[in-house]
């Protein structure tokens, strides 16, 4: 009995697959080196801190005392706040425990709405500790939060400029303080501030 | 070949994944300007640059000018070095501490005199440059492209430098400070998502 025929042609359509999968097959050379993710990192940084109410809150609470001071607490508090978060936020990278950041976040919220409301003006070196004891709350509760296969320094970065945005939000209604009118207004948001933090701080305790 | 043996091999050609030569980007203008926008492309660089410019504007005209001539000739030498001995890591460690330690200088708008300014710029420079070099020249990175980064640093370091020694008005000053301390405070927790637990600090 005669076995299958192999022509000529069949062994060149042969060869031709052959060359074929092999070529496809053929690794490329990885050569890359590029920071990837980095557009989205930053994107991701951005909008980290707009997506919490109670961060929002406390942190344009922060700006309108800032308002309230005047000079120089309305510069020292957006230069300090950033640093200090960011302290609070390696403590979390770094593993650091921190009891009840939750609580903390709200009662920030609570504390900055009511000094806004009272137009509590304590000395300089007072209100940046109490605003700084608030910022490792915020910082460790939101710094170690990077989305998977994003640039973790221009997320960084993001949520650094955006926090600073939200106080400078809080500065520009503080504005208003000036007039007799808008001084009834940063009180009323002042209020409204602690009134949120009440409601975060019975969510973050019941 | 055969007629009927190009297609397949033209189709196998064509769908082939090309080699990935990032880092560095092609403008598609020469080595020069690939270099010129690396700066743009690496955070860590270019947050260095912005910092030491924001602190040597605010250490006046001396210490910005002392640092216009270090800081470029500082990044090329490490460049140059870099790409001659290359190490296999590209320092995240030492690179955030610089660009970090240079943003909580403008944020604490610390008295350095301009010497100082200039020396810390110039470790700074050359450690990014031999970074640049060392990650740059085995992506085929030419001593154009190199010398593009380098001008691509005396340029925003001028600009910025000479526009901040400039600022007058008092809030101008504070938002140069604010600046300083986002940087740093991005320093901060860059350095935690480096040493952090399941990181690691040479990575």
């Amino acid at each position: 009995m005669r076995g299958p025929v192999i022509t000529c042609a069949m062994r060149a359509a042969a060869r031709r697959a052959l060359a074929f999968a092999l070529i496809l097959s053929a690794p490329a050379a990885a050569l890359a080196h590029q920071e990837t993710g980095q557009a989205a990192g930053l994107v991701a940084g951005l909008t980290h801190p707009v997506s919490g109410l109670d961060h929002v809150l406390a942190m344009i609470a922060v700006g309108l005392w800032g308002a309230v001071l005047g000079p120089p607490a309305i510069w020292v508090l957006p230069v300090a706040f950033p640093l200090v978060m960011a302290f609070g936020g390696l403590m979390g990278l770094l593993g650091s425990p921190l009891p009840g950041v939750e609580v903390g976040i709200a009662v920030s919220a609570v504390v900055l709405g009511a000094m806004v409301l009272a137009e509590v003006r304590p000395p300089l070196w007072l209100a940046a500790l109490i605003v700084a004891f608030f910022a490792i709350f915020h910082g460790h509760a939101h710094g170690r939060e990077l989305p998977e296969g994003t640039s973790a320094l221009l997320y960084s970065l993001g949520f650094v400029v955006a926090t600073g945005l939200l106080h400078a939000v809080g500065i520009g209604l503080g504005v208003a303080h000036r007039w007799a009118t808008g001084r009834r207004f940063v009180q009323l948001a002042g209020g409204g501030v602690a009134l949120a933090g009440l409601f975060f701080l019975w969510r973050a305790v019941a | 070949m055969p007629r009927r043996s190009r297609l397949p091999v033209s189709v196998a050609a064509a769908t082939l994944a090309a080699p990935a030569h990032a880092h560095l980007v092609e403008t598609g203008f020469g080595a020069f300007y690939d270099g010129v926008v690396h700066l743009a492309v690496t955070p860590g660089d270019l947050l260095l640059v912005v910092a030491v410019a924001l602190l040597a504007g605010q250490r006046g005209t001396e210490a910005a000018r002392w640092t216009l001539f270090v800081m470029p000739a500082a990044w090329l030498a490490g460049s140059l070095l870099g790409a001659r001995y290359p190490i296999g890591s590209t320092l995240p460690v030492l690179t955030t501490l610089t660009f970090g330690a240079a943003g909580a200088l403008v944020a604490l708008n610390a008295g350095l005199p301009a010497v100082l300014v200039a020396a810390f710029a110039g470790v700074a420079g050359l450690s990014h440059g031999y970074v640049n070099g060392a990650s740059m020249a085995p992506g085929g990175a030419s001593l154009l492209a190199l010398a593009g980064v380098t001008t691509a640093v005396s340029c925003l370091l001028a600009i910025l430098s000479a526009q901040v020694t400039t600022l007058q008005a008092g809030w101008t000053r504070i938002a140069v400070r604010v600046t300083g301390s986002w940087i740093a405070a991005a320093g901060l927790l860059m350095l935690g998502w480096l040493a952090g637990p399941g990181r690691t600090l040479s990575s």
